[in-house]
Formats: C-alpha cells, structure tokens, sequence
C-alpha cells in the first residue's frame, strides 16, 4: 500500500524523487518547490502534523546539506519523508515551513543553531541551544566533538574566572557502549585508553 | 591540649550559668548545624537530590533541610547535575548573590568534572568557575553519598578559622 502511494505521489508530481527508506515513504524534493509540496501534503494528503525537522550533512558530498521533513497523518496514522537539498553556498538556505506549521518555528531555530541553515522568512532565526553569540554550529561534521575554544557566553564571569570555553579531554573517547555482553564489559568507554588527561597519547 | 575547634562539655557542678568555649567553636557549631542549601539541581543528579530531601532519606536528621531557592537565604550551593556552558553564566551569577559565608558542595560526575559527557557543551567541572568545597563520586551518588557529603562539608565547616574573620569581613 505504501508503495502504490509513493508510487502516485511521483507520478503526479514529475519534480519529486523516491528517496531510499528502510520504513516510511521518501522523497526528494527540490527546494523552490518544497513549500507547495509541503502545503498539498497538509491539505490534500492529510498529513496535518509536522512531528520532526532536522537536517543532515553530507559533507563531502554536493550538495552538503539536506533538510528533512517528517510528516504525520493523525487520521490514518502514516508517515512520510520529505528531504530537499539546500542549494550550494554559504550559509546553505531553505524556505520557512513556520507559514505552514506554526511548530516547525523551535526545529527550524535548532537546525540553524546546529548546522547553520538559514531558513529564510522565519520570523525570529536565532540560536536555540547554544547561547547568541556562539560562533559555531556544532553538529557540522568538521566540528569537532570535543569542541573549540571561544569565550564564556558571560563577559564578567569570564573576567572573573578568567575561563574559557575550552575543548573537552577527549581521552579515548567518544565513549561509546558494546552491545552485548555483561555489563561490566559493554559500559561506556572511549575506543583507546592508551591514555588519558594524565598520561601523554603515545606518539607514532 | 585544646584548640581553636576543641568544645568544651558544659558541666553544671562547675560552671552554673556559664558556659566557656572558644568563639570558632560556638560560631563553627553554629553554622555546622544550620546549613541552608541552594539545590542547583541541573540534570538527574537533582532526583537523588530529592530522594535525599524526602521521607526515606531525611536530610534534616543532619541539619541543613532548609532547601532555599533564593540566593540570598542559603548558604550553601549544591551543585547537582550537568553544568553547560550556558547555563555557566546563572550557576557563576547566583553563587556571586549568595551571602558569605558560603559553601559549594559538587554532588555527581557531571558537576565535578563534566562526567560522561567530553563535550563541546559541557563545562568540565563545576569548579571552574566557582570553588568546591565537597566532591561527591557517583552517577547519580545515592541520597546517602550526598548526605555523607554534606555531613563531611559539616566536618569541614567545624574546622574553620571563622572567628578570625568574624570581624574583618
Ligand atoms: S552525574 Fe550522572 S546522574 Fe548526575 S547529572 Fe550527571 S549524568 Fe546525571
């Protein structure tokens, strides 16, 4: 069933892709035509509720960044994909979704504080987990986990402790978990623990 | 042999209506056994936090159930959960609000040194921007590690020179 319904939804619309899934129907859209799309899912298809918005980076590839959109119908309780490339260039930008879903306002906000896409038109595009001011978007993949060095949100706090934003000791890390296995085996930990914050990583 | 910090038993036979110790004792005892926490409950740390204030537990057995959510009441911060960096700025702020003298006691991983999460958002302990006086181990340390805590942050409050700056500011 869900086949034939993807299936339809590309046949009648000759911009779309079919996007591979391991569940629910995808699709790729391109961005100039993402908000009609987007607009006759809610209104023709049913799918009323945005439940996710998120973004991906591709970062080798072109184009880098891809938005995604998670649409559910709450009558018959189906999902669909919808994913569109931003187009190339810095900062990558898509089109608002806010003028649809009122919701997608907060995930917009994250996927711009995170992987810096500016959606153009939302009424108030700024940081939501980091603090204003912070110049990096953090979930980019050539950020670092561990982070890099800037200042504390607080000038006076900074002045008073004279700290910084500094990069995590990373130590092996990221700690990870095994499946499997007792417990005391499959415990997070870092991939390397040739050393730690006290001993030096082995050189070569 | 006696000290700034030794308290002299009162005995009536001997001393009547008079009773003689030293100033650090009586003030040390005194502030020992009124401690005010500010819960600066961040993360899940907090939980335990609660536990510890609850029926079970009963951190007032120990003298310091007082949990004041004004800066200005308390005088003794306990730091329980994941400090970010952004929330660096309140814990720093309201810390500067408390009245002197004050205590901080780091309860968990996370507020001692950033615990499991080596991350770009994570403060790697909360004694990088204001002083600990008590760290406790545990993720989350149970309602009787942080009761142990506070009961060795009492200990340590007993030992002070307060006295000497009783005065002095
Ligand atoms: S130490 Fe563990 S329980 Fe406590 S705040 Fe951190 S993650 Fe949560």
């Amino acid at each position: 069933m869900q086949d034939e319904f993807l299936n339809g939804l590309v046949e009648s619309y000759d911009y779309l892709e079919k996007r591979s899934s391991v569940d629910w129907p995808a699709v790729n859209c391109p961005p100039d035509r993402l908000l009609e799309f987007l607009k006759m899912l809610r209104d023709v298809r049913g799918f009323d509720m945005l439940s996710d918005l998120t973004a991906i980076d591709n970062m080798d590839e072109l184009p880098r960044f891809t938005v995604v959109y998670h649409l559910y119908d709450t009558q018959k309780h189906t999902l669909i994909r919808v994913a569109s490339n931003c187009p190339e260039g810095e900062p990558p930008t898509m089109p608002t979704a806010t003028g649809l879903w009122a919701g997608a306002d907060w995930h917009e906000r994250e996927a711009f504080d995170m992987f810096g896409i500016v959606f153009s038109g939302h009424p108030k595009l700024t940081r939501i987990l980091m603090w204003d001011g912070y110049p990096h978007h953090p979930l980019r993949k050539d950020f670092p986990l561990a982070g890099k060095e800037v200042d504390l949100p607080a000038a006076d706090v900074a002045l008073a402790t004279k700290e910084k934003v500094r990069p995590a000791p990373m130590a092996g890390g990221p700690f990870h978990s095994t499946p499997g296995g007792h417990m005391s085996e499959s415990e997070p930990r870092g991939n390397d623990e040739s050393w730690s914050e006290k001993k030096e990583k082995p050189s070569g | 042999m006696s000290d700034s910090n030794t308290v002299y038993n009162y005995d009536s036979k001997v001393e009547g209506d008079i009773i003689f110790s030293r100033l650090d004792a009586v003030v040390n005892w005194v502030r020992q056994h009124s401690v005010w926490p500010m819960p600066m409950g961040l993360a899940c740390c907090a939980i335990e936090l609660m536990a510890a204030g609850g029926s079970r537990f009963d951190i007032s057995r120990f003298g310091m159930e007082v949990m004041r959510f004004s800066p200005r009441q308390s005088d003794c911060m306990i730091v329980a959960g994941t400090v970010t960096y952004k929330m660096s700025e309140v814990v720093r702020r309201i810390y500067d609000q408390m009245a002197a003298p004050k205590w901080v006691v780091a309860m968990g991983a996370c507020a001692s040194t950033g615990g499991m999460y080596r991350s770009y958002a994570v403060l790697q302990g909360v004694d990088r921007i204001i002083p600990v006086d008590v760290y406790i181990s545990g993720c989350p340390p149970r309602p009787e590690a942080l009761l142990d805590g506070l009961m060795t942050l009492q200990k340590k409050i007993g030992r002070e020179k307060s006295s000497r700056k009783l005065f002095t500011g």
